[in-house]
């Protein structure tokens, strides 16, 4: 990815928006609902049109070049986007072909291997979990390797589980060199994910920087004591066992 | 036209006749209500309704296919309907395929569909005693003209498929379209009606569509009614691909 750059208006939705993801990093959209995350993400993946400005996604710009722009990316939105009447392994072959990969039986064997899906491969998505949805749906968003990828709220609506599940699938992704583009409205989501945090309000970007350059934003921090009581996350985590079977944190 | 455009909607169609063949019920539920007003109105009925020499199940299957396939449609609306709301539309339309595949797999899926529907009312239909004494070339004129009257209305349906703002309102707009046969040539003689009725009845589309199919199956001439019939079909086919464009740009700009 050479650079973002986006200022446009829709119906007052984004006022004017500007910012650059480097290649291969995280980046984490910060707000809260209404905030414009989704309109955003909608634009860049050539799904809606911008009113001004301009977004180049992979050199590519959205609006001149939207063919290549899509062949460069993939969208995972808000709402598990999946087949249910298909199996798990039917919608990654469908995903396959329509990219117009050979070996579609191949990627999706792989797929379903990497994200721990092989079991329910050959089962109905209408029988799975939210978190295996999700899992297949970022899965269903990796087949033939986009270099960009944008997550708009990938855990909205999972449970603690789901959630470890799909940050670990993310961390994995950008360790492979692929760009993230995530939405998040979740703090703690962004601050564990994301190489660089910008947040996103009533149309315009507030911030952004990394975590530590936020931080600097409010006056230096005070030490304090504080009793360490374990958080409730913490408690339904070793009482469920997931902490048992990954790093948790 | 996208180079990938044939690939892609054999692809998709492959998807959604998977979903037909998974859930068998939507042919059912199709063929359930035509089937039921075939059995009423020959059984029960139709001793009652003077409908010119022969035997009545032969005057009435013409309409009851049109029937079939307003109530097929609707199911073209539902499916479309629930693409658009759970996502997987936006998926595809981000995807680098052929953007307009995505909505001609569906067309061609309600095609498949309906085809299916109406080859099951014919069979209980000839187990009812309905017969023709057409020969392939009629069977072929009927073929076409109940092709091209559902790709008509199924285009009409990707409108609501693609506007609704719930299921119901998605598969509803089918319910007017099922009671048009009533005020037509379909069950009764035109003759037999009021003035206004008898009016409206015989210059609203079904009573040409249903005269036509209703020579082709006896082997009689069709007469210049086969040219309203078609005008009617290719007519509500190009208004309705020209305002389901219409809706489906609204929806990707």
């Amino acid at each position: 990815m050479q650079g973002l750059e986006k200022s446009f208006k829709q119906l007052r939705v984004l006022r004017g928006v500007d910012f650059d993801v480097a290649r291969g990093s995280i980046f984490a959209l910060l707000g809260s609902n209404g905030a414009g995350k989704t309109t955003l993400v909608k634009i860049l993946s050539t799904l809606l049109k911008a009113d001004a400005g301009s977004a180049v996604v992979h050199g590519f710009d959205v609006a001149a070049q939207a063919a290549d722009v899509r062949e460069s990316i993939s969208l995972t939105g808000q709402f598990a986007a999946v087949d249910e009447i298909l199996s798990g392994r039917e919608n990654l072959t469908l995903v396959a072909r329509l990219r117009h990969l050979k070996d579609a039986g191949t990627i999706a064997d792989d797929l379903l291997r990497r994200f721990s899906l092989t079991e329910a491969g050959g089962r109905r998505v209408a029988t799975y979990s939210g978190g295996m949805r999700r899992r297949l749906d970022i899965a269903m968003s990796l087949v033939g390797n986009p270099p960009v990828i944008f997550l708009d709220e990938p855990t909205t609506g999972l449970d603690p589980e789901g959630r470890l599940e799909v940050w670990r699938a993310v961390k994995e992704l950008a360790s492979g060199g692929t760009t993230v583009l995530l939405t998040t409205q979740y703090l703690d989501e962004a601050e564990q994910l994301a190489d660089r945090i910008a947040i996103l309000h009533e149309g315009r970007i507030l911030v952004n920087g990394t975590l530590d350059e936020l931080r600097k934003l409010l006056p230096p921090a005070k030490v304090e004591y504080v009793e360490k009581q374990p958080t409730l996350e913490d408690v339904f985590l070793s009482l469920v066992g997931a902490a048992a079977n990954g790093e948790p944190r | 036209m996208n180079r990938h455009f044939v690939g892609d909607t054999a692809v998709l169609l492959g998807r959604s006749l998977r979903h037909i063949a998974r859930s068998p019920d939507t042919i059912i539920t199709t063929v359930i209500t035509p089937i039921a007003m075939l059995l009423l109105f020959v059984y029960v009925l139709g001793g009652a309704i003077q409908a010119g020499t022969g035997s009545y199940v032969n005057y009435l299957l013409p309409g009851i296919l049109i029937i079939t396939i307003a109530s097929g449609i609707s199911y073209t609306a539902y499916r479309l309907f629930l693409d658009l709301q759970g996502g997987i539309f936006e998926r595809f339309q981000s995807m680098p395929i052929a953007r307009s595949a995505v909505l001609w797999a569906h067309v061609l899926t309600s095609m498949v569909a309906n085809l299916i529907s109406l080859v099951v009312v014919v069979l209980v239909a000839l187990a009812m005693g309905f017969r023709s004494g057409t020969g392939v070339l009629g069977w072929l004129a009927v073929l076409g003209i109940l092709v091209l009257f559902t790709l008509a209305l199924t285009w009409l349906a990707v409108i609501p498929g693609l506007t609704a703002s719930s299921v119901d309102g998605a598969s509803a707009f089918a319910y007017p379209l099922i009671f048009l046969p009533f005020v037509s040539s379909a069950f009764v003689p035109t003759a037999s009606m009021p003035g206004p009725v008898r009016a409206f009845a015989e210059n609203q589309p079904v009573t040409s569509i249903v005269n036509s199919l209703r020579a082709l199956f006896a082997g009689q001439p069709v007469g210049s009614g086969i040219w309203t019939a078609l005008a009617w079909c290719v007519g509500i086919l190009v208004l309705a691909v020209v305002f389901a464009g219409a809706a489906y740009r609204r929806r990707v700009n």
